[in-house]
Formats: C-alpha cells, sequence, structure tokens
C-alpha cells in the first residue's frame, strides 16, 4: 500500500510542473483573440474532459505500445515500448489533465485582458521581459488552481492508468487502482483505509483552493480599472 | 520636431492625418468621441499598426521601410484608465520603468515633481484615482520618453481629482513634450494654446463649435480660445 502512495504521488509531483510548462504556451495562444483554429485546438484540449478515461487510455495504449509510429521514431534511442512503465504513466497523465492546466491559466490571461502587455511595451519591455514580468505574475492565481486541480486529478485517476500501466505493484500500481483490487479481495479494511484518506486529501485540497482563493480576491479587489 | 503622417483604416474609421508640432510643450488633439483620436495616438506610439511616417527630435519611429515596435520608440503613454501593474507597489510600478528606461532619468526629481513620495510604499489598491494617475505620469516620465501621449488622461477622475491634476500636467509638459488627447475644451484650455481638431479621421479647421449641452463655464472657454486669449489658470496655484 505503501508502494502505491508514493507511485501515486510521485506521478502527481511530476506531472503537474511538466504540465504546467506544457499548458501555459498553449493558454497564452488560446487567450489571444483569433480564428477559428482556435476553437478546434480548444476543443481538442478540452477533449479528455468529455471523454471516458478509458477511451483515452485505449488510443494512448495503441501510441505507445511496441508497432506503433511514435514508438518507432524512438526505436533508435533503445526504446521499444512505454506501455506499462512510469514513463507511459506520466505521459497519460500529462494528456489526461491537459484541460485542467489550460483552462485556469486560460482564464487568467483572459481576464488580464491586453492593456498591462500594452503598458509594459510603452515602458520598453519586449514581448518575452512583458509576458515574463507582467503576464506571468498577474495570472499566478490561475497557476495555483491550475496546479491544485492537476495534482489533485492525477492522484485521482483510474481508467488512463490501469489501461497504459497495466497496474504493476512498485511500477505502475497507484491509489485508485490499489482500491479496486482490495475490493475484488475483499480486503475491505485496506479499501476502507485508503478510501478515507482520499476523502480527507480531497477534502483539504478543495478548502485550501477556496481560501486561497478568497484571499487573492480580497487583495486584488479594486485594482482593476 | 514632431512630424506625423499616417493613414489607414481601424474598424469603421478611415484615418488619413498629416501634422508637424515642435518639440516642447503640450499640443492639444481634440475631438468628439470616435473622431480617431485615440486611433492616432496609438499608432504613433506602434500600439496600432497604420501607414505612414513618425518621428520624434530627429528620430524616425516609422517610415515607408521601417517599423520600430512599441517597445524600441522612447514613446510615453498614459492611458484613460491608470493602468497601474496590479502586482507591484508603487515603487515596484517605478522599478519596472526605471530598469528599462532609454535614457537616465532624475528619479530623485521625478518623485518631487509628482509629490509621490509618500505613496511609495504603497500598494496600487490603496490608491485614489487621481494619485494613480500621478503614478502613471512619474512611470511614463521615468522611462525616459522623447514623447508624452496622454490619451485621455483625466476621463477616469472626478471633478476635484481633475482640478487637483492639471498643474501636474502643465509641469510635465513643461519638461517633456506632450501631445494630450482631450475632447473637453475646457480642459484643454487650461493646457495649452497649441490645438489641433481632428473629424472623422480628419485634421481640421477649428470646428463651428455647437454649444449645445455645454456649461457656462466650457462656453467661456471656447470664447477665450476662439478670441485667442490666454487661458487664466485660476485657483489652481501652479500656473
Amino acid at each position: 500500500m505503501i508502494e502505491a502512495i508514493w507511485i501515486t504521488l510521485l506521478l502527481a509531483a511530476v506531472t503537474t510542473p511538466l504540465l504546467l510548462v506544457v499548458a501555459t504556451p498553449i493558454a497564452w495562444w488560446l487567450a489571444q483573440k483569433g480564428s477559428w483554429i482556435k476553437d478546434v485546438v480548444a476543443a481538442v484540449v478540452a477533449l479528455p474532459i468529455v471523454l471516458p478515461p478509458t477511451v483515452l487510455g485505449f488510443y494512448l495504449l495503441v501510441a505507445l505500445g511496441p508497432n506503433s509510429p511514435l514508438m518507432a521514431l524512438l526505436q533508435p534511442f533503445g526504446v521499444r515500448t512505454l506501455a506499462f512503465t512510469f514513463t507511459g504513466l506520466i505521459i497519460g497523465s500529462l494528456v489526461y489533465s491537459l484541460p485542467f492546466a489550460v483552462q485556469p491559466i486560460r482564464n487568467a490571461f483572459e481576464a488580464m485582458g491586453s492593456r498591462p502587455m500594452e503598458v509594459a511595451a510603452t515602458l520598453r519591455a519586449s514581448k518575452w521581459d512583458a509576458f515574463v514580468s507582467v503576464a506571468l505574475p498577474q495570472a499566478r492565481r490561475g497557476f495555483l488552481t491550475a496546479s491544485i486541480l492537476v495534482f489533485a486529478h492525477t492522484i485521482g485517476e483510474f481508467g488512463v492508468v490501469l489501461m497504459i500501466g497495466g497496474s504493476i505493484p512498485g511500477q505502475t500500481e497507484v491509489i485508485s487502482i490499489r482500491i479496486y483490487q482490495a475490493v475484488e479481495q475483499l480486503n475491505w479494511a485496506e479499501a476502507h483505509l485508503i478510501s478515507g484518506g482520499l476523502m480527507a486529501f480531497s477534502f483539504v485540497v478543495l478548502m485550501t483552493m477556496l481560501i486561497v482563493d478568497r484571499r487573492f480576491s480580497a487583495r486584488t479587489a479594486g485594482i482593476r480599472p | 520636431m514632431i512630424h506625423v503622417m499616417l493613414n489607414g483604416r481601424v474598424g469603421d474609421l478611415d484615418l488619413d492625418v498629416v501634422f508637424e508640432t515642435p518639440g516642447d510643450g503640450i499640443t492639444a488633439i481634440m475631438g468628439r468621441s470616435g473622431s480617431g483620436k485615440t486611433t492616432l495616438l496609438r499608432a504613433m506610439a506602434g500600439l496600432d499598426r497604420l501607414k505612414g511616417e513618425v518621428s520624434v527630435g530627429g528620430r524616425v519611429w516609422q517610415d515607408v521601410t521601417r517599423f520600430e515596435p512599441v517597445h524600441k520608440r522612447a514613446v510615453g503613454y498614459v492611458f484613460q484608465e491608470p493602468s497601474l501593474f496590479a502586482h507591484l507597489s508603487v515603487e515596484g510600478n517605478l522599478d519596472f520603468a526605471t530598469k528599462r528606461a532609454s535614457k537616465i532619468v532624475n528619479r530623485a526629481e521625478i518623485i518631487d515633481l509628482l509629490k509621490i513620495a509618500p505613496l511609495l510604499p504603497r500598494a496600487v489598491s490603496k490608491l485614489s484615482g487621481g494619485e494613480r494617475q500621478r503614478v502613471s505620469l512619474a512611470r511614463a516620465l521615468l522611462s525616459g520618453p522623447d514623447l508624452l501621449l496622454m490619451d485621455e488622461p483625466l476621463s477616469s477622475l472626478d471633478q476635484t481629482a481633475r482640478q487637483e491634476i492639471l498643474p501636474f500636467i502643465r509641469a510635465v509638459g513643461a519638461r517633456v513634450p506632450v501631445i494630450y488627447v482631450s475632447h473637453d475644451p475646457l480642459e484643454v484650455s487650461r493646457l495649452t494654446e497649441r490645438v489641433l481638431y481632428l473629424a472623422e479621421g480628419r485634421l481640421t479647421e477649428r470646428p463651428a463649435v455647437s454649444l449645445e449641452g455645454l456649461s457656462q463655464a466650457e462656453i467661456e472657454a471656447l470664447a477665450r480660445q476662439a478670441l485667442g486669449f490666454p487661458s487664466p489658470h485660476w485657483g489652481e496655484g501652479g500656473a
């Protein structure tokens, strides 16, 4: 059980920062006014919200399994398959939680509007300078929300990790799968223990988010013209 | 000397403007809302892209062959609403400009000029509207501009705050050339005699003015301007 908890935490801890890096440019691009292509991309990014995790997991399994075109590219580097590996789990988590990172960050960028970037430009800040020194700090609330959501969402994954990870103890067995197996083995005590723990964890996460959100709102009240 | 020749279409507006104005003091551009004032100012700063030429004090910001991006123009811009960075303190906002300034500016002098020393440690959200606009002015000056563009900087302020800030704008105009956009003849008459009129995207002769809906003071200001009398800077202590 300890091993499963450790794997789960590690997965969430690796996925969260990686996903922030991946999601930020996508969120920025989507937040700019633009063409219908953005709607298409936004829909693709949001797909994991509506797709059954098993469907997502199935396609990931196909893409990361041996004989896939993607793996053919990695073959020269000695990688034959990423299915049933921890790396595969991370890739699955990145895809699965992408909308939960992109959406809050995109909202934060949109709420900021174009004015701060224009002001920065008239103060001699290049685009990149303005992005780093104005857009990122002004959107920090979005980043915080995204981090918490992604972390919690990754902890709670079941379908995708089962499909792509195969529940190998010590490698790809996470706690949500562990609960399922405990119940199958009629090990109610362990199922109770982990489920109760996850309940408490989820509650604490949501409470923290609400409190942080309130503090932020209080601090930034009345700033926007 | 400031030389501007810009034309192009932005939304419904067809802008076509040519003017030159001395490289010191305040030049006002007046016109109704929708006449293209903001468009013109934004194009001069490079925030919107129009065809034409802009040069300031011999430096070319834009002509047929080149278009300097906003951050490479030694421009200062004060927006309608005081657009201070909410994630920084007042001092942080000033630092932002100082760090990237196009020339060395005496910071203490600017802080003194706009009387913002007591505001420095404060959060932007703790400032009144007038204080915010003064900090915006200081921030723009600290970036070392060759030309300061102001887009109705008083429009977000109440009457009292407007009275308070006018002398500061005059003081700023004595240091850096300013182009000041406004629709308010009274306000303009108290800042400068040098006025350009903009209507439907073209500069015009002083327009026939409708007095309908204007206050007594506004009518007097218009009359003074029309007759070429200097405007009395009454009751501000800064004239």
